[in-house]
């Protein structure tokens, strides 16, 4: 397998870890305020992300440095082009860490929770929009600069990808909660899996339909089906209360929509309006060099980080119960 | 102002903010780590005390280098596109691998040990902090090999086909001799800045005679934590300068305001300058100081701004390759002076409470609580001082910073971030040193309340 083609793989796999890991503490704090009545539910909802949230969003981190390392241009081009976009997906992300960290510390919990509730929901949002915009081609001239306006990446298409991946999260986040707590926590966040089941195999359809019409191939056809399998799965499981597989199945699901994301860019990374301007694995790589040596960190590193994170959900792996 | 100078201003106001809170998690979680050892080991609860109530400052401070750190990840993409184009081939590559090796390192043993006191065996969970510490440290030692290989380019070749930096020697990279200087020159610096917070702390509540025994204790570890890695901060920075005179001669000319080639050049105390026509009105030296510092000798030539200008101008053209010279000179200088403030602060306080000492005057504690401010200066001097000096190059001698910029970016854009995110760092700031002072006034846990077997502790947990 050419190196472009394991690192197009690699990053495809980043994205998708980071999807399925933050994807649920995003949906925790977007269903903070409608799951947690009081104090007590509240801080059981955070305690149940409390030791895991930060290691989840490395994979972003990582992702970032490592689209930088394998795929300058990509880099260059999509963060300079979605600028506005993707400041506000930091801020959110500057916000909702402070909140998690600090909200236990302070006196008032209040502004904190309304701090993880939009910082929660405005990444959720954004990373569907700017994927869709990726995976739809935005206007580049041929030094691959992205030449649109702010605006031109709020679409039709971009905001119902924006709307799928909320959906999706926020039930990812329900059946996780389910998984993670017991007695009225428990039956809010199932009744909640419910509802956001059907919107995110609603939205979640229609934008997987969209995409697969417009930039699919055969084989992501197939993932199309897993995810909409995964979030049917998901209900199904959520109403027999099987958490666990509740839990795995959307898991599942996540990873199929990012799959048949990635599948529809290949070979590009950016495709452009006009596809002379394009970014693919080849133009947009670094030499073979660089991908070489990545190729052997990431060889080495990525199984024991999955190994001591794994380890990390094992220690974690018990109910909380809400205590006041 | 341009989108030049918005970018470069959004660079160094939000780079030397997440450098506020660096230094300190990389000196604070190897003292707490030290002290929850002590505990391990001797089985007294006073530092297990210790290492909660550390570990809680130590905490605080910790979220808040990693929200700026998101920042830093992503916003060479965002305001420096064609920079990252240009170097990703070599420049990625570090960065990547900090994320790989020491970011989920960190992050992810920190989460355990945050919550896992009552769910790891203790020495599994004393090993949970000692992997985040040595996360952190891992961490500089990837970016400042990214930050040294823009200031000494070394391990690549020009495509000229594409116009590119292109990786040919990985190894070179990660030993770049500036990099191995740096690397100490920041460690140490970082245990000088823990340490000046610990003894900061320590001394506003030994002031008030709280807990007497453990704040003694925690100032005395942290006063010799300060000394000796103020020596490796001296000892490393003459080692950078030497390096420095080398690779980058024209920083060091301006550091030290001096115009013309010299040999036994002295080393200036304070300089007024005319930049304009490249000589100083006022300029009072150490005599052979600036050779000495930069050679090892006392009769070692070292270049001249003038002199480095005219050279540069034959090897890259036309331009003005001065750095602002003011700047460099004034933040090398006070950066020096900040730095041996501290060291000077910690070998006073480490006589003053000596054999079982306190010092009776409430002056030497306020004196203390000032000094948690030296290296935090010191350290941000540095950076602007290392940054500024290399101006007005981004990489080395390679690219200008003027060529760095995103080409597609506006003013308006760039306005809009660089006000939203001081805006957020300020209330942040603001809400962090709040948050500290209520903890710190707040003391440690009483000894009842840290009891091992207790479930998950409150002032811990989230």
């Amino acid at each position: 397998m050419e190196l472009t083609t394991v690192w197009f793989l690699l990053i495809a796999v980043l994205w998708t870890g980071y999807f399925v890991l933050e994807g649920f503490d995003f949906g925790v704090g977007v269903l903070l305020p409608f799951l947690g009545r009081d104090e007590a539910e509240r801080g059981t909802l955070v305690r149940a992300i409390g030791p895991v949230w930060d290691g989840n969003e490395v994979w972003l981190l990582v992702a970032g440095g490592a689209t930088f390392a394998a795929f300058p241009e990509w880099y260059a081009t999509l963060f300079s082009g979605f600028y506005l976009p993707l400041f506000l997906v930091l801020l959110a992300l500057i916000v909702r860490g402070v909140a998690l960290e600090y909200r236990s510390k302070s006196d008032s919990t209040r502004g904190w929770d309304r701090a993880f509730f939009w910082g929660s929901l405005g990444p959720a949002f954004l990373w569907g929009v700017a994927f869709a915009n990726i995976v739809r081609g935005v206007p580049l001239d041929a030094r691959h600069e992205y030449t649109g306006g702010p605006l031109d990446l709020l679409n039709p298409y971009a905001l119902l990808g924006g709307a799928a991946t909320l959906a999706l999260f926020t039930l990812h986040g329900a059946v996780f909660t389910a998984l993670k707590t017991t007695g009225e926590l428990r039956e809010r966040a199932r009744t909640a899996a419910r509802w956001t089941g059907l919107a995110a195999l609603v939205l979640g359809g229609a934008f997987l339909l969209v995409t697969q019409l417009m930039t699919g191939t055969a084989g992501t056809w197939a993932s199309v089906a897993v995810a909409a399998a995964g979030i049917a799965g998901a209900l199904v499981a959520t109403l027999r209360g099987r958490d666990g597989w509740a839990f795995a199945a959307n898991a599942a699901a996540v990873v199929a929509v990012t799959v048949t994301l990635f599948g529809g860019l290949w070979p590009d990374v950016m495709p452009a309006l006009d596809p002379a301007n394009s970014l693919t694995v080849h133009n947009a790589a670094s030499t073979p060099y660089t991908l070489g040596v990545m190729t052997w960190v990431a060889a080495i590193f990525t199984p024991v980080v999955l190994a001591y994170q794994a380890w990390t959900y094992w220690v974690f792996r018990r109910r909380l119960t809400v205590t006041r | 102002m341009d989108v030049l100078d918005l970018s470069r201003w959004q660079f160094g106001i939000t780079t030397v903010y997440h450098f506020l809170f660096v230094p300190l998690t990389i000196g604070l979680s190897v003292l707490v780590a030290g002290f929850q050892t002590a505990w391990h080991r001797t089985g007294n609860a006073a530092y297990l005390r210790m290492t909660k109530f550390w570990g809680r400052l130590f905490l605080i401070n910790f979220a808040m280098g990693v929200v700026t750190g998101i920042v830093q990840e992503f916003q060479f993409g965002m305001n420096w596109s064609a920079y990252s184009r240009f170097v990703g081939d070599v420049f990625g590559a570090p960065l990547a691998m900090e994320g790989l090796m020491a970011f989920f390192l960190e992050s992810t043993f920190l989460g355990l040990w945050i919550f896992g006191w009552d769910k790891l065996p203790k020495r599994v969970h004393l090993a949970t902090i000692w992997l985040a510490a040595i996360g952190t440290n891992i961490s500089a030692y990837f970016i400042l090999a990214a930050n040294s290989w823009m200031q000494h380019p070394v391990g690549y070749r020009l495509n000229p086909a594409t116009g590119r930096a292109e990786l040919t020697d990985i190894w070179a990279v990660l030993t770049n001799s500036t990099t191995l200087a740096a690397f100490p020159h920041v460690i140490f610096g970082a245990f000088v800045t823990a340490g000046a917070f610990v003894i900061g702390v320590s001394a506003w509540q030994l002031a008030r005679r709280r807990e007497v025994d453990l704040f003694r204790a925690s100032a005395r570890a942290a006063l010799a934590v300060t000394l000796v890695a103020s020596a490796g901060v001296m000892l490393s920075g003459h080692w950078q300068a030497q390096i420095m005179t080398e690779q980058q001669p024209m920083k060091m000319a301006a550091a030290e305001a001096l115009w013309e080639d010299e040999t036994s050049a002295g080393f200036s105390i304070f300089a007024v300058g005319d930049v304009e026509n490249g000589r100083n009105h006022v300029n009072i030296q150490i005599p052979y100081g600036l050779s000495l510092l930069s050679t090892n000798t006392l009769d070692g030539k070292v270049e001249g701004i003038n002199d480095i200008q005219a050279r540069y101008e034959k090897t890259y053209g036309p331009g003005d390759y001065r750095p602002v010279v003011g700047l460099a000179y004034w933040s090398f200088r006070l950066m020096i002076g900040f730095g041996a403030l501290a060291g000077l602060l910690a070998l006073a306080g480490l006589w003053l409470t000596r054999r079982r000492r306190l010092p009776g005057s409430p002056w030497f504690y306020r004196i203390g609580v000032l000094g948690i401010g030296l290296p935090f200066l010191a350290n941000t001097l540095g950076w602007i001082f290392t940054e500024m000096g290399r101006q007005p190059w981004t990489v080395f001698g390679v690219m200008r910073t003027a060529a760095a910029v995103s080409p597609g970016s506006d003013v308006g854009e760039v306005a809009t971030t660089l006000v939203g995110f001081t805006l957020v760092y300020a209330v942040l700031a603001v809400i962090e040193v709040r948050l500290l002072l209520k903890f710190i006034r707040k003391g440690p846990e009483p000894e009842d309340a840290v009891h091992q077997d207790e479930p998950a502790l409150p002032a811990l947990s989230y």
